[in-house]
């Protein structure tokens, strides 16, 4: 007991910002060597970034094409039925909020989004329609917070047939060039808007064959599990880039020469399929979470199989795997960008064609940060929203 | 097969096999309608699998369950109609942690049973009354002590209406003090004359209630009798040594 120090600095100690910076950062010559260093290598990196973005970089590639890298070759006429299928969809979320994130200081933020952008030098085209997004998200918002028990079910129903409406409103309706919402082919399909559909696509038809896959890979009866196993392993065994090249180059030398399949149905099928393996691994791995009380449980109060399964197994273990299905869907969101390889021109693909423009060349940094923070702020969304969900889901269950 | 209209569990000559572990060998028990069953007996004695196998969360390799009429075999509708008829509540709640007490509950009279949403939170509310936790109907499992658990478990299995009660070692994951509260829920099921097989080291709870006895010692049933006759003149020295040891303490 003797080397005890009798004097302990007080907790209360009250802290101003010099004391903090010696105790923190200058704490011994090391430290303050540290400090030093770091802040001249921070100083130095955005010193750098800012001078590129504000003074040398040329953003007018990224305006003048804006276009082409949100919708690509989408005939601008036809442009309008995006803008509503668009709105539609603004509808539906400031709905949701409304309804079941009344407190969260998200909604707001993401109703006004649009309206934010249209401060931006657009034209007048896209700004007025930037200003309906924010109009109808906010209406829908309002009416969710008026009505949240009247509108829930409707509002469920309207996310259920969003993606065929806004696949229908992209595609059109008539095929003469004069009729109602003439048809557009999907070799016009681009941008933004082609990387969306395909990651939409993808991660909707992935995640039902997903866990059926994960399920026949339990299954008691031979034939279920070997063919699950075996399609899993083949997938998984080789890369998504293997089998977006099998479906645009190999596929047609094996169907007569007078059937087409639709390339980006293609491509849309194939990252389907891959990200279908990969998600039924990580199911299995909720499944396998689930103690074997509940399934005793429910067998034991007369449920059968699918019983168990819908309503006690599932349920769980899809809540334990949010965080990874999350992570995967923003890998699905970002492998789109392998379509690019195969000629379509999603994002990637449609930056590499407006560099390929003589009066741009050489303004590779500016499109491709630009769409980095497309690609950045989309997947931080996803993150942000499964973080959201994960709270809500967890509340006074565990 | 002629069957005493009035007995509704007939067991005979079960075995079962883990691997090359020999886990009953050989049970047989009949038991009447509104009996009261108290089976004991040290730990690894067979006696959970035994009372496993009549709902089939076990399966017998030899021998004879017969549950109300319906034999346990491996056809599949069977067993879902023994399971319509019989009730289990386990030692570890195995509650459905994503659902509400009510819907634990609920859910399936409702799939199962196919009653209306209405009519099955009707009773299911009688039976949290019963059990004496209607308070809590609308709450997680996970926000319940555990002998409110429990009892939530006990109206359960009662929600489905069947002929028969499982209760396998239901108190035995429970504090000292949250004991009673199931035990009173289980004595008060006994009374109403609901058929019983409880698997339990509770002394006191077969005293009050039981009808019948039975001492499980490595797979076989070694004694059984009355309780008066089990307590005061146990025959097998096994009995007497295992009697000994749980209520000395």
């Amino acid at each position: 007991m003797t080397a005890m120090k009798p004097t302990l600095p007080p907790l209360t100690e009250r802290s101003n910002v010099l004391r903090w910076l010696r105790r923190n950062l200058f704490g011994s010559w090391m430290d303050a060597l540290l400090t030093i260093l770091g802040a001249l290598i921070v100083y130095w990196v955005v010193k750098g970034f800012l001078t590129w973005a504000l003074v040398t970089a040329d953003w007018r590639v990224v305006a003048a094409n804006m276009r082409l890298l949100m919708i690509g070759q989408y005939p601008i006429a036809q442009a309008y039925r995006l803008w509503i299928g668009l709105a539609f969809l603004m509808f539906l979320s400031g709905n949701s909020l409304g309804i079941w994130a009344r407190q969260s200081r998200f909604g707001p933020v993401l109703l006004l989004a649009p309206a934010l952008l249209a401060l931006l030098p657009f034209g007048a085209e896209p700004r007025k329609w930037l200003i309906i997004l924010t109009v109808t998200g906010l209406a829908g918002w309002g009416l969710g917070l008026l009505r949240p028990e009247v509108l829930k079910r409707s509002v469920i129903a309207g996310w259920v047939i969003s993606l065929p409406i806004f696949i229908l409103l992209t595609r059109g309706f008539s095929e003469s060039a004069s009729g109602f919402m003439p048809a557009v082919q999907t070799n016009l399909w681009g941008g933004l808007l082609l990387t969306f559909l395909l990651t939409v696509v993808g991660i909707l038809f992935s995640f039902p064959i997903g866990v059926l896959l994960a399920l026949g890979r339990r299954s008691e009866l031979p034939v279920i599990r070997l063919a699950s196993v075996g399609y899993i392993e083949l997938v998984r065994g080789v890369p998504l880039i293997t089998i977006l090249f099998m479906a645009q180059l190999m596929l047609p030398l094996f169907l007569p020469p007078n059937v087409t399949i639709d390339r980006v149905l293609r491509a849309m099928v194939g990252i389907t399929l891959f990200s279908a393996a990969y998600l039924a691994e990580n199911v299995r791995g909720g499944l396998q979470a689930i103690p074997k009380g509940q399934f005793e449980a429910a067998h034991a109060l007369g449920l059968n199989g699918a019983q168990t399964m819908i309503f006690i197994i599932l349920p769980q273990a899809l809540r334990l795997i949010i965080p990874i299905l999350v992570g995967q869907f923003i890998a699905v969101f970002k492998d789109t960008a392998l379509v690019a390889i195969v000629g379509l021109l999603d994002l990637v693909g449609i930056a590499r064609t407006v560099l390929a423009q003589p009066e741009f060349l050489g303004r590779q940094r500016e499109v491709y940060a630009f769409i980095s923070l497309i690609y950045w702020l989309l997947s931080y969304g996803m993150s942000y929203l499964s973080q959201q969900l994960e709270e809500r889901l967890g509340v006074g269950k565990r | 097969m002629t069957q005493d209209p009035d007995t509704i569990i007939s067991v005979h000559d079960v075995h079962k096999w883990y691997g090359n572990f020999h886990a009953l060998k050989g049970i047989d028990m009949d038991v009447k309608r509104r009996e009261v069953i108290v089976i004991f007996g040290p730990s690894g004695s067979g006696k959970s699998t035994f009372i496993r196998t009549i709902n089939r969360l076990e399966e017998h390799q030899r021998g004879q369950i017969i549950v109300d009429g319906i034999e346990l075999s491996h056809d599949v509708r069977n067993i879902e109609k023994i399971r319509m008829e019989t009730g289990m509540v386990f030692q570890q709640f195995n509650l459905f942690p994503h659902l509400t007490v009510l819907q634990n509950i609920t859910l399936s009279p409702i799939q199962v049973r196919k009653w209306s949403r209405q009519k099955a939170e009707e009773i299911a509310m009688q039976l949290l009354e019963r059990v004496g936790i209607p308070d809590q109907a609308n709450k997680f499992p996970g926000q319940l002590s555990g002998g409110q658990q429990q009892r939530v478990a006990i109206a359960r299995a009662l929600a489905m209406q069947p002929k028969i009660m499982l209760f396998d070692e239901p108190t035995s994951a429970l504090d000292p003090e949250m004991i009673k509260e199931v035990l009173d829920a289980m004595v008060e099921l006994a009374k109403s004359g609901m058929t019983m097989l409880v698997v339990t080291h509770e002394m006191g709870f077969a005293r009050a209630v039981a009808d019948r006895m039975f001492f499980f010692d490595q797979g076989q049933i070694v004694e059984s009798g009355t309780p008066d006759q089990i307590f005061k003149s146990p025959k097998e020295e096994r009995t007497k040594l295992f009697l000994s040891q749980i209520l000395s303490h």
